[in-house]
């Protein structure tokens, strides 16, 4: 045990553990190369050993087997992660902003009477504190944040470190402790419809936000998508007003996407949808406010009301097509 | 069943957001205020809930922003009753006080479920329902799209998010604390009409509740607009050029042949 101990927090995807993960671990280590001490990982599950390998670059797995960890369920898993964080005293608990993490991290914060700090692009000490750089205010500000306790609690905003390429300890530690089930129980998952267009697989994409105001402007972004010989996706907003499929939702809760074309529409550029394409090849945006977080990831931008660019938009590629297929 | 529902005022995000000379906090002087999006949600998903007529909606917010707005639209919907939290500052309150008021107001309705939205855009210290119902001694399930009443009175049925469109069904024996990301149906719309009536009608039953200091473990060293880097190349023109252009790129990166 160190005074700098970094504990991370598996965040487990199905059977396995997530991309995400990874970059907590690449964030701790950055941190124990700088100030000393370890990284430590939790690991919540049924079986700890089958998981243990893709957490070797940690320095200590900590993993607690249960069966009422076979699925996330908030009573167990909050008191098996306080009791951890009791045990080992680490200066820093990492989660990632996971639907798990976003859960977790401020229930843990809150059991502990201890600082958390949500969406961490970076963070260092600073003295006694941690000061740690983060996006506020749905990606529009950028917060430099000062926090005092022990440990601090952070979410990492996906995407801002990198996955570890340190080389750690790996050692595999059962924890022995007791577990209730809790009031919250789960019961079984219910996985997307297979039988709508995977556009994870998709070459170009045409993706609606909520700039698209209403649902009968939706033909414009679907001629537009015909144009491209691509298919149409959304923000969230979108598939809430049910004018999409869940299926077609980029982002955290939806898809992850990595097209060759993405042609944002009316998409502010939240973190929840960023972290679905920020692997796009190209990216286009489509926004009427110029100051639209969008525009700091987009290859190409375009300050204009999309509902008068698509069809013009259509038309031209239409040509081009026509045009193509004369030659 | 009693249901309370946390309402919060956040800036609105489309309009822009100024910040106070020392860059440590919003110009709340300058910006527009409006119901926190996940809010709405967690109303309608409470309003959802009671619409087989035994289940009453407790509104709670404190009384800061456009809160008056947001307020009479809640009547207009249908809410039985609407507390407000006095608040007299200029900002918000901060993460711990506004845990310690919302909590105890929370008690004085003894609801069996509290339904908050899983998330605002101005949290800088993660989401505000786990902190909540760790104050309260009461579980907690955020990033919830749906809630449906079981055969079972004190029992729910939840469908938490996972990423991918799958979603966890998960029991929920209540009380609880639960934070909704989306309702099961888009908010409802409420005509003006209705709402002009609600300001004639609707009462909001003011709370005392005792202060509570701030808390010093977090604070804001700076905010800051973030650096456009090299950001997009913008395109200028009319619609017509803009479009010739974007036609010309796609070509150029061979998206287009
Ligand atoms: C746990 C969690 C998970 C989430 N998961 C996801 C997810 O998977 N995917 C997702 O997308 N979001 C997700 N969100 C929601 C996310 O935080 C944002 O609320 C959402 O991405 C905003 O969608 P939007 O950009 O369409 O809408 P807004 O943020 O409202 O932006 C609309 C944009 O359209 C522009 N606009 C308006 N009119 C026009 C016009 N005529 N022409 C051009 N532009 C116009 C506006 O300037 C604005 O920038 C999640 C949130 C949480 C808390
Ligand atoms: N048992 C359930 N508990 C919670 N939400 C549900 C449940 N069943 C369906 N839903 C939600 O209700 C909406 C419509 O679903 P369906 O009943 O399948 O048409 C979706 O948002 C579902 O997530």
């Amino acid at each position: 045990m160190s005074e700098q101990d970094v504990l991370v927090v598996a965040d487990l995807e199905g059977d396995s553990i997530s991309n995400g993960t990874l970059e907590l671990i690449g964030a701790a280590g950055q941190w124990t190369e700088t100030h000393g001490g370890q990284v430590l990982a939790a690991l919540l599950s049924t079986d700890g050993a089958s998981q243990a390998m893709r957490l070797a670059a940690a320095d200590r797995i900590l993993a607690v087997d249960n069966p009422v960890l076979a699925h996330y369920c908030p009573g167990p898993f909050l008191d098996a992660l306080s009791e951890i964080v009791r045990r080992e005293a680490p200066r820093l608990v990492l989660f990632a902003s996971s639907t798990v993490g976003l859960d977790l991290a401020p229930g843990l914060a809150a059991v502990l009477k201890t600082p958390c700090l949500g969406n961490c692009r970076a963070f260092d000490a600073e003295g006694d504190a941690v000061m740690a750089t983060c996006s506020y205010c749905s990606g529009k500000l950028v917060a430099e944040l000062q926090a005092k306790g022990r440990p601090v609690v952070l979410t990492l905003l996906p995407g801002a470190f990198h996955p570890a390429t340190r080389i750690g300890k790996g050692e595999l530690e059962p924890v022995a402790m007791e577990l209730a089930e809790g009031a919250i129980r789960f019961e079984e998952m219910i996985l997307a419809d297979q039988s709508d267009v995977d556009i994870t697989q998709q070459d170009v994409l045409v993706s609606v936000g909520r700039g698209i105001q209403q649902e009968d402007n939706m033909e414009l972004a679907q001629e537009l998508a015909e144009a491209l010989g691509g298919e149409l996706a959304a923000s969230r907003p979108i598939v809430d007003q049910g004018w999409l499929a869940a299926t077609r939702q980029v982002g955290k809760s939806g898809m992850i996407v990595k097209p060759r074309l993405y042609l944002a529409l009316g998409v502010s550029g939240a973190p929840e949808h960023v972290e679905g394409m920020s692997g796009s090849e190209l990216t286009i945006a489509v926004n009427t406010d110029p100051e639209a977080p969008i525009f700091e990831i987009a290859d190409y931008g375009v300050e204009m009301d999309m509902l008068d660019l698509m069809p013009e938009l259509t038309e031209v590629l239409k040509r081009k097509r026509a045009v193509s297929y004369e030659r | 069943m009693k249901i309370a529902v946390v309402l919060r005022q956040v800036p609105d995000p489309i309009e822009p957001l100024e910040l106070m000379p020392d860059e440590k906090a919003l110009d709340y002087g300058e910006a527009g205020f409006l119901v926190n999006e996940s809010d709405e949600h967690a109303l309608e998903q409470a309003l959802l809930l009671a619409e087989d007529g035994t289940a009453e909606v407790t509104v709670l917010a404190f009384d800061f922003g456009d809160v008056e707005t947001t307020l009479f639209s809640a009547a207009a919907k249908g809410v039985d009753r609407i507390l407000t939290i006095p608040w007299e500052e200029p900002f918000p309150p901060g993460t711990d006080v506004a845990t310690a008021l919302f909590a105890d107001a929370i008690r004085s309705v003894r609801p069996d479920c509290i339904l908050i939205g899983c998330q605002a855009h101005d949290e800088l210290e993660g989401a505000f329902g786990p902190r909540l119902a760790v104050e309260l001694e009461l579980p907690y399930l955020g990033v919830v799209r749906g809630v449906r009443q079981t055969a079972k009175e004190m029992v729910l049925e939840a469908h938490k998010e996972y990423p991918g469109a799958a979603k966890a069904r998960m029991s929920v024996q209540l009380p609880a604390v639960l934070g909704i990301l989306a309702a099961d149906q888009p908010p409802r719309y409420v005509p003006v009409s209705r709402i002009r009536e609600a300001m004639k009608s609707a009462e909001f039953e003011e709370l005392e509740l005792e202060s509570v200091p701030p808390s010093v473990a977090v604070s804001v060293a700076r905010l800051s607009f973030p650096l456009r880097g090299d950001g997009a190349r913008m395109l200028e023109g009319n619609e017509r050029e803009v479009a010739e252009q974007i036609a010309e790129i796609l070509v150029e990166k061979g998206v287009l042949t």
